[in-house]
Formats: C-alpha cells, sequence, structure tokens
C-alpha cells in the first residue's frame, strides 16, 4: 500500500529551503518600484496634457525617463554596496516533499527519511557557502484567491540592476534623439506616450518578482512595440508589418502562458498550505534543488522556449523583425535592438533554475536552446549579407546577436550572455541611431541607390558607426570581443588548447559561434562600404545631423569602447585581479534561486584565434569592396555595390545561394504561402481528390450493388409498407404543424408569453414536486 | 427587517417586469422592464446573501449587473438599428420571422 509522507525538508539553523533572497537591504534597492512608476505617471501626463505643452510632452517624457535613469543609477550604486557588504537574514522557503513508500510507515522511518531529505536537498549546492549577495525581494499582495497569494513586488539583484541601468541609459538617449528625428511629426505627443508606456512597462519587466508580472509586462511591451513599428500606419506596409510584429508574438505567448502556469502548478505541489506559486525565486529554488520532476520541467522550459523564440527573435519565430524595421529608427534602436528583444533572453537569465534543469544544461554537449541559439545566430549573419536596406543589415545583425546570447545561455555561460546582452545593447544601439543619422540626412534606408561616399559629409556619424562595427564584429579591445570571447569559452568546446570547463563539451556550438563571428565582420564591413565609402549616389545636399542626433551617437560610441572592461576575464594576466570579472561578480547571483553552474576557463589561444577569424572575415569583404568594387569604380566611372561580373553571375552556386538568402530561405514563403496557403489550397485539392477517387469510387460500386437490390426492396416493401407509414407520418406532421405554425408569430412578444407561461408551469411543478 | 419584505418587493418588481415585457409595444420599455426582471433577481440574490452571511450571493449580483449592462448595450444597438430602418420601434410590427 502506498502511504504518503509529508515532510519539512529543513536546513540545519531555519526551516525550508534558503531563496538566496532577503526581505531587507537599503531603502533604494527595497524601492527599486519607483523607476517604472516614473515612466508610468509619465506617459499618462503626456496623454492627457501632452499637446498643450510647450514642447508637446517630449520634455515630461525626457525628464520621466531622466530621473528614471537616475535612480537606476543610485539603485545600481546601492547594489554595488549591497552585493558584498550586506549580511542580512535570508528569506527560506518552507516545502513539503512527498514520497511514496512501499509500506506503512512508523515513526522512526519518519525521522530517517527526514534526515536524508534534509541532506540531499543541501548536499551539492553549498547554499550555506555564502550569505552575502542577496537579492532583495519587496512584494505586497495583489490580490488573493482561494488561498493563493497574487504579489506583485520587485526582485532586485545583479541581472535587473544591470537591466535598469541598460534600460533608463538607452531610453534617455533614445529620448533625446528622437525630439530631432520625429521632430515636426503628426503624431509626435504620442510617440513620446507610447515611449514612456515603452520604458514603464520594460522596467517592469525587468524587475518582476513574479512570472505573472512578467508575463503582464511582457504583453504591454509587445503592445508598445506594435503601436511603434505602426506608428506611419498610413502607408500599408508599416500596419502590415505591426500586424505581423504582434501576431508573430502571440504565438510564442502562448508557450509563455501554457509554461507560467505549468509552473504555477508544479511549484505548488511541494509547498505546503497552496496550490501554485508564482514566484521566481520560489520556482528556480525548488527546480535547483530536484523537487520538481524532470518532465513538467523539461515541457514547461520548451514552452517558455517558444516565448523566447518570437519575443527575442529566434529562427523560426524571427521573421517579424526585419519587418519592425518600419517603424521609426529611435524606436528599432530602442526596442528591436536594445530593450524589447532580450526580453526573451533576460527571462531565460531570470528563470535559469527552470531551463538549467529543464534542458539539462550541465554535462552535455548539445540541447534545444543551444541549438536554437546557433541555427539563429547562423541565419541571421548569413541573411544580413544580402540586405539592400541599412536598418535590416542591422535586424539581422541584431538576430544573429540575440541568437548569440541564447546559445551562450544554452551552453551554461550564464554572465556571458548576460554580458553580451549588456554590451549588444550600447553598440547595437548606436549602429542604429547611426543608421537613422545617415537616412535622416539621405531620407532613404536604402544603401545601394541612396548612400555610398557619407564619410566626408556626415563625420560624427562615421566615426561612431565605424566604432559601433568593430565592436559588433568583436575586434579587441572593444565591447564587443569581450563579451563573445567569453560565450566562445563558455561553449567548453575548447579542449584541444586547455581552455576548458565550461557545464559540457558544446563544440559544435563553438563552430557555429566561430562562423558567425567571421561573417558578422563580413557583412559589416559591407555595410560600412556601401553607407560610407565610394561616390555619393544619392540626391541633394547632405550634411552631418544636429547636437541631439550626434551627442547621443558619440555616448553609446563610448560606452562600446569601454563597456568591455568592466568583465575582464578571470585570470587576464595584464591588469590586477580586483578588475578582473567584475561585472561577473556583481551580476551573477550565488546562491538559492540560481543553479549550480560551472565558468570556463579563459584561453590566450581562443581569443587569439577567434580574433584572427574575424579579421579573416572583415579582409575578405575589404578585398571584394574597398579593393576590387572600388577599382572596378573608378573603371567604369560610376559608383558600384557590386562587381559588374560579381560572383553570383559567374558561378551559379553563389547565384543560388544569394537567391535562397534574397529570399529570406524562404521561411516567410513557408508561413504564408505553405502553412496558411497549404491548409486552405493543396490540402483542400488533395482532400478532394482523395473524395473522388477512393471514398467515390467506393461509393459508386457499392451504388451499384444498391440499385440491384435496391429496385427488389422498393417493389416490395417500400412501397406497401413504408410508403404508408411515411405518408401517414408525413401528414400528421404536416397537419401538427399547420397548427404550430399559428405560435410561429414572428411576434417577439407572443414569444415572451409563452416563455413565461412555460416557466410558470415549471415553477408550479417545481413547487408542487419538492 | 424580515426577509420575506425583501421577497415581497422582488415579486412586485418582477411582476411588473413581465407585465412590461408581455404589454408593451415600445422596444426600450421592453429593455428597460427586462431590467427590472432582472434586477428583482438581484434583489432576491442580495437579500438571500445577506440572510444567509455569505458573500456568494451579492458576488452573483455584481455579474448580473456586468451582464445586464452588456445586454442592454446590445438591445439598444439592435433598436437604434431598426429605428434607422423602419423609423418605428413597436415590436408588434416587427414580424419578419413569422412562420
Amino acid at each position: 500500500m502506498m502511504t504518503e509522507l509529508f515532510i519539512f525538508a529543513e536546513s540545519a539553523s531555519q526551516s525550508g529551503l534558503p531563496l538566496g533572497i532577503t526581505s531587507g537591504g537599503a531603502w533604494l534597492l527595497r524601492n527599486a518600484w519607483l523607476i517604472p512608476l516614473i515612466p508610468a505617471l509619465s506617459f499618462l501626463g503626456i496623454l492627457f496634457f501632452g499637446k498643450r505643452m510647450p514642447r508637446k510632452g517630449a520634455e515630461l517624457g525626457i525628464a520621466a525617463v531622466g530621473i528614471a535613469f537616475v535612480l537606476a543609477v543610485l539603485t545600481g550604486l546601492a547594489w554595488l554596496d549591497h552585493r558584498d557588504n550586506y549580511h542580512g537574514e535570508e528569506t527560506h522557503l518552507a516545502v513539503v516533499t512527498v514520497e511514496h513508500h512501499g509500506e506503512i510507515s512508523h515513526d522512526e522511518h519518519h525521522d530517517d527519511s527526514h534526515d536524508e531529505h534534509a541532506a540531499s536537498g543541501h548536499s551539492e549546492s553549498g547554499h550555506h557557502a555564502a550569505h552575502s549577495s542577496l537579492a532583495v525581494s519587496n512584494t505586497v499582495t495583489w490580490f488573493q484567491t482561494n488561498g493563493v497569494d497574487i504579489s506583485v513586488g520587485v526582485l532586485v539583484d545583479g541581472l535587473s540592476v544591470m537591466m535598469l541601468f541598460v534600460v533608463t541609459l538607452v531610453s534617455l538617449l533614445v529620448h533625446i534623439y528622437s525630439t530631432d528625428y520625429v521632430g515636426g511629426d503628426r503624431r509626435y505627443t504620442h510617440y513620446f506616450a507610447f515611449l514612456s508606456l515603452f520604458s514603464a512597462s520594460m522596467l517592469t519587466l525587468v524587475i518582476s518578482e513574479n512570472t505573472l508580472q512578467l508575463l503582464v509586462a511582457w504583453e504591454l511591451v509587445g503592445v508598445c512595440s506594435f503601436a511603434l513599428i505602426g506608428h506611419w500606419w498610413e502607408e500599408k506596409p508599416n500596419s502590415d508589418a505591426a500586424l505581423k510584429a504582434f501576431l508573430t508574438n502571440r504565438v510564442g505567448d502562448m508557450g509563455l502562458l501554457v509554461g507560467v502556469t505549468i509552473l504555477f502548478f508544479a511549484v505548488g505541489s511541494v509547498l505546503p498550505d497552496t496550490f501554485g506559486s508564482f514566484s521566481i525565486a520560489a520556482t528556480n529554488t525548488v527546480a535547483n534543488n530536484g523537487l520538481l520532476s524532470h518532465t513538467a520541467l523539461l515541457v514547461a522550459a520548451t514552452c517558455l522556449m517558444a516565448a523566447v523564440m518570437s519575443k527575442s527573435g529566434q529562427f523560426f519565430l524571427h521573421t517579424w523583425l526585419p519587418d519592425a524595421m518600419a517603424g521609426p529608427t529611435p524606436v528599432s534602436a530602442l526596442i528591436h535592438a536594445a530593450t524589447m528583444v532580450v526580453a526573451g533572453v533576460f527571462m531565460i537569465a531570470r528563470l535559469y533554475g527552470v531551463f538549467f534543469e529543464g534542458l539539462s544544461i550541465g554535462g552535455s554537449s548539445i540541447n534545444l536552446m543551444a541549438l536554437v541559439g546557433g541555427i539563429t545566430t547562423l541565419v541571421g549573419a548569413s541573411l544580413a549579407f544580402v540586405q539592400r536596406d541599412i536598418k535590416k543589415v542591422l535586424a539581422y545583425s541584431t538576430i544573429s546577436q540575440l541568437g548569440y546570447m541564447v546559445l551562450a545561455l544554452g551552453v551554461g555561460a550564464w554572465t556571458a550572455a548576460v554580458f553580451h546582452l549588456f554590451t549588444h545593447a550600447f553598440f547595437k544601439a548606436c549602429l542604429f541611431l547611426g543608421s537613422g543619422s545617415v537616412a535622416h540626412a539621405v531620407h532613404s534606408f536604402d544603401m545601394k541607390s541612396d548612400m555610398g561616399g557619407m564619410r566626408k559629409a556626415m563625420p560624427h556619424t562615421y566615426r561612431t558607426f565605424i566604432i559601433g562595427s568593430i565592436a559588433l564584429a568583436g575586434l579587441p579591445p572593444l565591447a564587443g570581443f569581450w563579451s563573445k570571447d567569453e560565450i566562445l569559452a563558455g561553449t567548453g568546446g575548447w579542449g584541444l588548447f586547455g581552455g576548458t570547463g565550461g557545464n559540457g563539451s558544446y563544440t559544435l556550438m563553438l563552430v557555429m559561434g566561430m562562423i558567425t563571428a567571421a561573417l558578422t565582420a563580413a557583412y559589416m564591413t559591407r555595410c560600412v562600404y556601401l553607407t560610407f565609402f565610394g561616390e555619393f549616389r544619392g540626391h541633394g545636399d547632405v550634411h552631418e545631423s544636429g547636437p541631439r542626433i550626434v551627442v547621443p551617437l558619440w555616448i553609446l560610441a563610448g560606452l562600446a569602447i569601454v563597456a568591455g572592461l568592466f568583465n575582464l576575464p578571470k585570470g587576464f594576466q595584464l591588469v590586477p585581479d580586483s578588475f578582473q570579472e567584475r561585472f561577473g561578480h556583481y551580476v551573477e547571483p550565488v546562491a538559492g534561486y540560481f543553479p549550480t553552474i560551472s565558468h570556463a576557463t579563459p584561453s590566450w589561444s581562443l581569443a587569439i584565434i577567434s580574433t584572427l577569424v574575424v579579421i579573416g572575415g572583415a579582409s575578405a569583404a575589404w578585398w571584394y569592396y574597398f579593393v576590387k568594387v572600388e577599382a572596378a569604380s573608378k573603371a567604369s566611372g560610376k559608383s558600384l555595390t557590386e562587381l559588374p561580373n560579381g560572383p553570383t553571375t559567374t558561378y551559379p552556386l553563389a547565384k543560388i545561394i544569394h537567391n535562397i538568402l534574397d529570399k529570406k530561405y524562404y521561411l516567410d514563403h513557408l508561413y504564408t504561402g505553405i502553412i496558411a496557403g497549404g491548409t486552405k489550397g493543396p490540402l483542400a485539392r488533395m482532400a478532394y481528390r482523395f473524395n473522388q477517387q477512393v471514398i467515390d469510387g467506393t461509393v459508386d460500386r457499392v451504388g451499384e450493388t444498391a440499385v440491384k437490390s435496391g429496385q427488389f426492396v422498393y417493389d416490395k416493401i417500400d412501397q406497401l409498407v413504408v410508403d404508408g407509414a411515411v405518408n401517414t407520418s408525413g401528414r400528421l406532421s404536416s397537419e401538427a404543424g399547420g397548427e404550430l405554425r399559428k405560435i410561429q408569430s414572428g411576434k417577439v412578444q407572443s414569444y415572451a408569453a409563452i416563455l413565461f407561461a412555460a416557466a410558470t408551469v415549471l415553477a408550479g411543478i417545481l413547487i408542487v414536486i419538492v | 427587517m424580515y426577509l420575506n419584505q425583501f421577497l415581497l418587493l422582488s415579486a412586485a418588481l418582477f411582476a411588473i417586469g413581465v407585465y412590461g415585457v408581455l404589454a408593451r409595444r415600445n422596444g426600450v420599455l421592453v429593455l428597460m422592464s427586462i431590467e427590472l426582471i432582472l434586477n428583482a433577481v438581484n434583489i432576491n440574490l442580495v437579500s438571500f446573501a445577506a440572510f444567509r452571511d455569505s458573500i456568494s450571493g451579492e458576488v452573483f449580483a455584481l455579474f448580473v449587473i456586468a451582464v445586464a449592462a452588456a445586454e442592454v448595450g446590445v438591445g439598444l444597438a439592435m433598436i437604434l438599428l431598426l429605428y434607422r430602418n423602419r423609423r418605428n420601434i413597436d415590436l408588434t410590427e416587427i414580424d419578419l420571422m413569422k412562420g
């Protein structure tokens, strides 16, 4: 007989699992909810009073985000102190474990398994080791239902503090940039209102304490993305792009909803007195301690991956992101490069316990997340080659870099992924704003027909764009190099020269990352050539943008140079120990809600080889564009963008590859043509043919037989017996219908009278019987 | 206060409502009578809830109010369309569904 034993797992001093969070901490950390609140208020302010303000509401938006930025910086400083110096009380989670025993339990038995369980819950994870670095959690109950507290609150740790800083900084710069870029627009005020709402939603998302709050913020940023992509909705492609973004995201959001629900009940099953919990810390902690079934975690992680694939533009739900470039360029920089699209990456990083256990990241050599990230990074990088729209190059580049981050999380290189998110936000926002600055001058995004030679006319844009490109390509010592190299090292696939120690041996991911590094350098070289070199192909007089555009560009370019230095690798001999891994030290959680991951050892050989790969990719593109195309341009006297007899016209294979890339791997055709059209067109035709040949054939043959036997039956039985009965019943129903027809008056009140009469009769019967 | 006082009020309201639905020819008045019926039900729900010290009746009444609001919205829209098409909202003249 099966008996259930309810055991409260206990640590030595306090009951329950240590969560790695505390309810104490500095005032700023506990009240981080003020940061999203300010832009939220500014959204309402702009919406109601914006049009009457002297600058049409822009000043309110900028002030709000500016205050939020200052608060975020102060919160960050408070965290730097809190990380090492806080020694307060750690919150513990009381859990119930249900054990099945084959026999009726005795009291001693009870105690035995009690001790066993307490031991197994804590043996490997080293929860007692570090009691500094407790995340600050501050929640209030939103509503209660059936004994479940649904709370809202903040979970402030290194990750959320970092995100607060990035979001407020990029948002502030984008606000300032926008006053020039969309100046005089017909929906200027609404634009700033939505920027404020977006900032508020994104900031809420990054400090979410529970998955429900995260889900709400997730949907809110989706709405803002929809509204801002469709900002110029009068043109059909723009509103189509907005719809496409929204609907593609809905596909993944279903995954998020299902995943969150699964986790809610799964966690509830091990908590006493309740049947569910949305708390992120609790979810991660019980997942880390092996209290949840692997199947539940696997299913939840897979569902959540669907959400990541849509929101963070992972293959094969990435197709909305390039189309989203229909929105204003500052929006692309803020939402579709630096912040919203990394929400998926953030969500993985936040629920890393679930993903780490569910997808068995440790000790494996391939898993769903790493594979999705790897494919995405390759697909994005290869597609960036064939775009003629500068923003689409950057959009595919973003997809590729997001793939990099997901790949890094998939191989267990948590800090590397988050660090790449950090550096990518700066250099990609810089590139997007730079492309906007160029487009602002030439009134087009087409590199081939309207750009070229911009370096003379726009020196500041040119310099910042070059800095951003080098950072993106990953040449030392700019930001992209450090984060990219950390990811490559984190794959643990570099066993050849001793640089190992990751969570498994993901050699395939290392190869994918290397190829992408080369491709990235090559397509950025192409993009820089087409935009800034050669002769000007557009029309009109081009001049540098104003200070409200140039200053944000330089700030971002400056960060693109120095951001990498925040996380110099451990064991890097050129700097003292206290400068190594600062970012990892402050951002990566230590225990409780964070799984035990092992860290890769950086290696000089890998860094040198990856740099050589980048230089190789860049030189190949440089040779093609700066040498061959430039020479051909001079010879023909025109500014060319490709060789007149380039590889695509000479080699059939190159032509085929170019075609496939040009058609974006035929994914859009797959979705609208084959999946949507296929379900109605070919499938319907196939069903029709099946119907005609198989079913009809059978039916025909049955029919012939039936006719013969039928003739016999008809004469004898039908005419005499059945017809008689049928005619009688027909006559009867006809007469009854004639009578009932009078009731069917068409007048609603006579129906009502019948209704009430019937109800009265029924009520009467009820009273009599009961 | 006795429960039956409330029930009597509710029954009276219900009867008035039924009379209105059956006898009035004006569509808007019929809709208003339906509201009377629903509110008679609400009075029943709330008074029983108060009598039994249970909140569920009151919660249910809130739902009824919300649904009634939606229903009246749809109903008024239909009557508005009828008026636009026929310049008349006499329910006895609307009998296109006559069998």
